[in-house]
């Protein structure tokens, strides 16, 4: 399964960011074959607005079937939905690699509604 | 066409307001055919003190693309012009309404016309009279980000032969500028204080390059001359001072105008109309 880790640096070391549409990497990892890639996701953070749908559509494009991360917006959510794409939620900031395997454990739960309010930059 | 004048201010509560429907009145009280414009459309209170009573009411809204699926041929030329992030690539365009700025440029670029414009309401607008002033007021709906259609909205409501009097939203932000770039003359009205003039200078850098006549009210004016003498170093001329008086506060939170009570401010806003029409 493809799944994407929303990170503050390009490696599965670094901590995760938990704020979906302002993360600055995501980490396209396959749980199968355990490779990891690495996305920069800056450029897109200098939107004036609508960094969350950009997002999504960047995740979409990248083939990934869920999202792992700490919160998403009401607009990024209903992108991830259009896009059939699950997220599973982290409550609290660790590093890349214990957020995967804590996901391929079944220990994060997954998100039906959004969770954060979205902001009008 | 007669005057447009546009009174802001760097920050809310310098009194544009109390300077606008002031105007307003001493215009009308000498006959002069005056229309009272109410930009602040996040909050406008203008209506407070002249109490206009509205003849029509009206929705303001934006034309948002809305995709027919049949049609649409998944180019994603649509998502790639958007600037606003309002149209979302999954599978098919995927559209935001809360995001878009209704600029067009989705429908003129959809190779196969798969793009219609439907409203969406962003505001309201209502018209009236407050004597033998008219007043049009407009206002944002409650989390509404978009204020200038709104703006261009009621400046459109402009009627052509009267001097038109924009209230202007605070600070110097997109929404006064959409409201100033309708203007023949700016003022800016501010209080003797730091903050106040800490805006004041942010505020005429903004309106500086619309290239438009500016002049500065000092409002609450006392002995800090600070504002006066950065006026003079910057070139731009004080039209009036008006004096702090307890009086003007408590008539002010009745919302009441001080003409009745305080007969010199007349005369302040007879000097005031000169030095407006001697700006242009
Ligand atoms: S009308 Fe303009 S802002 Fe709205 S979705 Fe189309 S391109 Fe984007
Ligand atoms: S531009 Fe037209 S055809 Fe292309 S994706 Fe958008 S709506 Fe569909």
């Amino acid at each position: 399964m493809k799944v994407v880790i929303t990170a503050s640096g390009p490696t599965l070391a670094e901590p995760i960011d938990l704020h979906f549409g302002r993360a600055k990497y995501f980490i396209l990892a396959d749980t199968e074959t355990g490779r990891a890639k690495a996305h920069d996701n800056t450029p897109n953070l200098q939107a004036r607005q609508g960094a969350g749908v950009q997002s999504a559509e960047t995740v979409a494009n990248l083939g990934a079937e869920v999202v792992v991360t700490g919160s998403v917006g009401p607009k990024a959510y209903r992108a991830l939905q259009a896009a059939g794409i699950k997220i599973a939620l982290v409550e609290a900031v660790c590093p890349g690699t214990e957020a995967l395997r804590r996901f391929k454990d079944n220990e994060l739960p997954v998100l039906d509604k959004p969770n954060s309010e979205g902001h009008w930059v | 066409m007669p005057l447009t004048i546009a009174i802001a201010s760097g920050k809310g509560g310098t009194g544009k307001t109390t300077v606008a429907v002031h105007l307003a009145a001493w215009l009308a009280e000498q006959g002069r055919p005056v229309h009272y414009l109410d930009c602040d459309v996040e909050e406008p209170n203008g209506h407070l003190f002249l109490r206009p009573k509205w003849t029509v009411e009206e929705e303001v809204s934006i034309p948002v693309p809305a995709v027919d699926h049949d049609r649409c041929t998944r180019c994603g030329k649509c998502a790639a012009v958007c600037e606003f992030n309002a149209i979302a690539m999954l599978n098919k365009p995927l559209v935001f309404p809360e995001l878009c700025h209704g600029c067009g440029g989705c429908t003129l670029v959809c190779p196969v016309q798969a793009i219609r414009e439907v409203p969406r309401v962003i505001g309201t607008m209502a018209t009236g009279r407050a004597g033998k002033i008219q007043f049009t007021q407009g206002r944002l709906n409650v989390g509404e980000p978009l204020a200038p259609p709104v703006i261009r909205a009621v400046q459109a409501r402009r009627a052509p032969d009267a001097i038109a009097l924009l209230d202007a939203p605070p600070g110097a932000a997109c929404p006064a500028v959409a409201t100033a770039r309708g203007a023949d003359v700016i003022i800016l009205v501010t209080e003797p204080t730091p903050f106040g003039l800490h805006d004041l200078e942010l505020a005429i850098a903004t309106f500086r390059p619309l290239q438009k006549p500016l002049g500065v009210v000092v409002n609450r004016a006392d002995a800090d001359r600070r504002v006066q003498e950065y006026c003079a170093g910057a070139g731009i001329p004080i039209l009036a001072e008006l004096p702090a008086e307890r009086r003007v506060a408590e008539l002010y939170a009745r919302g009441e105008l001080l003409f009745a009570a305080l007969p010199p401010w007349r005369d302040m806003f007879a000097k005031l109309w000169q030095q407006i029409k001697a700006l242009q």
